[in-house]
């Protein structure tokens, strides 16, 4: 049993038994996502702040699903409504979302470091669904369920992540967790964006700027969503991330026979990743989307119901 | 009536004196030096066992009058300068409106004038608003009291306007000083790229946007022989540009700021306390600065006394504005680290504050008769907890809070004035 964590808000100060408790828990909720009636009433009367403080679709989706399945309430923020714009600070709003007394906060915020920044500030639990190009542990943990259901085990895999790793949260979560369970990790993409610094996240981290040798027997592909727009940089032709770091059939072929493509989305077909590899038969993608779901209510489960040390599982009920 | 300090250890890197004397302050002047001075009446400050230095000089700070009150005033400023130690402090041209005409810098001495503890010495805008376009009123501004040039906050904007500045200011004896950011490598940063910036997820300013600058600076003085001061500087590579400079024989000078030689990248979180600019640097950094304040190349240690109030620093880190307070911990940080440790001693950590600002201002800082009585008396094993609450700054940005210290501040007199007694 795993004492209530107060909030998540990376997974780089989490343990690997921390890891594999949640992952543990979300596997009655997988199966739970094939019931035909989805509703829980283990959170009934708990109330889900969600405050996305930057455009997102999928995570906030994922999260509001999980919270109903649950039976709980959710009380949303968006972005592009809220008085963020009119230039009250962010200590302010989440003061108000306080104030309706939710039962936890899911963040997501463009700035690093503002849910901790919340946290620090807050009684309620704040989850962490995406900060700046720092961490998305929601995010790594559904990848890491994913990967445990079909490669069968988490341990010692060879792992490629391909794309900007400088500016990925993604990458970074992903990099933390498997990096807790022995795997040795290949960073991939143009040089600019896999600085040095990168090699120093996890204990087995390399990097490479050839597509070819990154994925020479990996068990996992993971490509990152390309953003050729950049705020403070020079821009890469997307013809250019296409030549040298496309996700394509030939080079797949380099991995091992049965090696996961996995992508966190929104994916561009024909960007990062080619069409006949995001559909073919070693996708995940779509496992990932479900396996969120898991992730999220277990993750939801554990902060706002809190699991007793031997209560029976909700979705097992 | 005269003001005796009395049985203090004088120690005055200007006068190379490191002896147990009495100072007599008659006015605003030092009237005698001496042992066992006697006197019929005066008042006695009894400064047995503590360290009698001459008056400390600040090259760095923001007082923040005009313009943004709401986070610092002349009055609550020179307050918080006299509890760190500092009779004088030169305040950057950043204010709003920015320092860069007569009428401004005499509004800022008026002001001093009716509420400063300490003497307030204005550095003048190198260009108007600090634009980087045409040169502000600088002879004006020396002649209503400026006594140095600087687009603090920014650098001089390019490499043709700091040549046109250190020319003219030159002419007219007053230094220029830069803040040295290369813009274009430093955008969109919040603190030093390295493994920590990676790390954290924050976009990182890579050490080379200030030496870069540094290295431009440099190059310009060689071309104009003028007086050139960098500003806080922060790394191993500036540094060295700065060596280079000296042994050539320019006159280049460079202050360093006690947080960057007391914490380091490593530090860095998501306090915003912890975000200034230049940010705070690598180990092989910090290591290089200390070199420097041991070997004399570097010529002063300079707060970069920055208040911002707590509303506007308490927001994510990458919203929040650089810079940090720093008049009240600056001595006892040079003790903690630099003296206590064993890395310099007691009398080149006074020159620092002292004689070392003077130079670079073109002025003398001593003990003797004849001088202006502005005194910093010290202990160098008082013990003492910083609170930023109780501080006199109207602001707490400091990532100093809560810190103990062995060392402090415990007299300061300004033009024979006692303005801060602990």
């Amino acid at each position: 049993m795993l004492e209530r964590l107060p909030h998540l808000l990376g997974i780089e100060s989490l343990s690997r038994e921390q890891i594999e408790f949640f992952l543990d828990q979300a596997k009655p909720f997988q199966e739970f996502q094939l019931y035909p009636l989805k509703k829980l009433a283990t959170l009934r009367g708990k109330t889900v702040a969600l405050a996305f403080f930057e455009p997102s679709t999928r995570t906030r989706i994922s999260f509001t699903t999980a919270a109903s399945r649950l039976g709980a309430d959710t009380m949303a923020l968006q972005a592009e409504a809220s008085s963020l714009k009119k230039g009250e600070s962010l200590m302010d709003t989440v003061r108000t979302l306080e104030a309706m007394k939710p039962d936890a906060i899911v963040m997501r915020h463009s700035s690093s470091g503002a849910p901790h920044f919340v946290a620090e500030r807050l009684e309620i639990p704040v989850l962490n669904a995406g900060d700046g190009t720092h961490e998305h542990p929601t995010q790594a943990l559904l990848d890491a369920l994913t990967i445990r259901d079909r490669a069968g085990r988490l341990e010692s895999l060879n792992v490629t992540i391909l794309g900007d790793i400088l500016h990925s949260r993604v990458a970074r979560s992903n990099i933390h967790l498997l990096g807790k369970f022995g795997a040795r990790i290949t960073l991939c993409g143009p040089s600019m964006w896999v600085p040095r610094e990168v090699e120093g996240l996890a204990p087995q981290v390399r990097r490479t700027f050839s597509v070819d040798r990154a994925l020479e027997g990996a068990d996992v592909v993971m490509t990152l969503r390309v953003q050729t727009e950049r705020i403070h940089e020079p821009a890469l032709a997307p013809d250019e991330y296409i030549a040298g770091y496309q996700l394509t059939p030939e080079r797949l072929r380099r991995a091992k026979p049965d090696a996961l493509v996995m992508h966190p989305g929104p994916m561009i077909r024909g960007l990062e990743i080619d069409p006949a590899v995001a559909d073919g038969p070693q996708s995940c993608v779509l496992e990932q989307v479900t396996n969120g779901l898991a992730v999220r209510m277990a993750l939801l489960y554990h902060l706002v119901g809190g699991p007793p040390a031997d209560a029976p599982h909700p979705a097992k009920d | 009536m005269p003001l005796l300090v009395r049985n203090g250890r004088v120690l005055d890197p200007a006068g190379k004196t490191d002896a147990l004397l009495d100072v007599l302050i008659e006015g605003d002047r030092i009237l005698r030096v001496g042992a066992d001075l006697r006197v019929n009446s005066a008042e006695v400050f009894d400064a047995s066992g503590l360290i009698v230095a001459p008056g400390f000089v600040d090259l760095h700070c923001h007082l923040r009058e005009p313009g943004q009150e709401l986070s610092e005033t002349i009055e609550t400023g020179t307050r918080a300068a006299a509890r760190g130690g500092f009779t004088a402090v030169c305040c950057m041209p950043n204010t709003q409106p920015v320092n860069d005409n007569a009428s401004v810098t005499r509004s800022i001495i008026e002001r001093a004038a009716a509420s400063a503890s300490v003497r307030v010495w204005p550095v003048g805008a190198a260009s108007i608003g600090s634009k980087g376009g045409a040169l502000a009123e600088i002879s004006a501004m020396k002649a209503a009291g400026a006594v140095a040039v600087s687009d603090d906050g920014k650098p001089i904007a390019t490499a043709r306007l700091m040549r046109q500045v250190m020319e003219y200011c030159d002419s007219l004896g007053l230094p220029v000083i830069d803040h040295c950011e290369e813009l274009s490598l430093s955008a969109g940063g919040v603190m030093r790229e390295g493994p920590q910036s990676v790390r954290l997820g924050l976009e990182g300013i890579p050490a080379q946007s200030e030496s870069v600058c540094v290295a431009r600076d440099v190059e310009t003085a060689l071309l104009t022989g003028a007086r050139l001061h960098i500003a806080h500087l922060s790394t191993l590579r500036s540094l060295e540009y700065v060596r280079w400079a000296k042994q050539r024989g320019l006159r280049v000078t460079c202050e360093v700021t006690p947080h960057h030689f007391t914490l380091t990248d490593q530090d860095v979180g998501y306090d915003t306390n912890y975000k200034m600019n230049p940010p705070l640097a690598s180990r092989d950094d910090r290591h290089a600065l200390i070199q420097g304040l041991a070997d004399a190349s570097v010529d002063a240690i300079a707060t970069d006394h920055a208040p911002h109030h707590p509303a506007s620093k308490d927001v994510e880190f990458d919203r929040a504005p650089f810079g940090i307070t720093g008049f009240e911990t600056a001595l006892s940080l040079g003790l903690s680290e630099l003296v206590h440790t064993g890395k310099i001693p007691l009398m080149r950590l006074v020159e620092l504050f002292t004689a070392g600002p003077a130079r670079v201002l073109g002025i003398e800082r001593k003990i003797a008769a004849g001088q202006p009585a502005d005194l910093t008396v010290f202990s160098t094993t008082h013990e003492w907890t910083f609170r930023a609450a109780q501080s006199a700054s109207k602001s707490r940005n400091t990532p100093f809070d809560g810190r103990s210290f062995r060392g402090a501040p415990m007299a300061t007199i300004v033009r024979g004035r006692i303005v801060f007694r602990r």
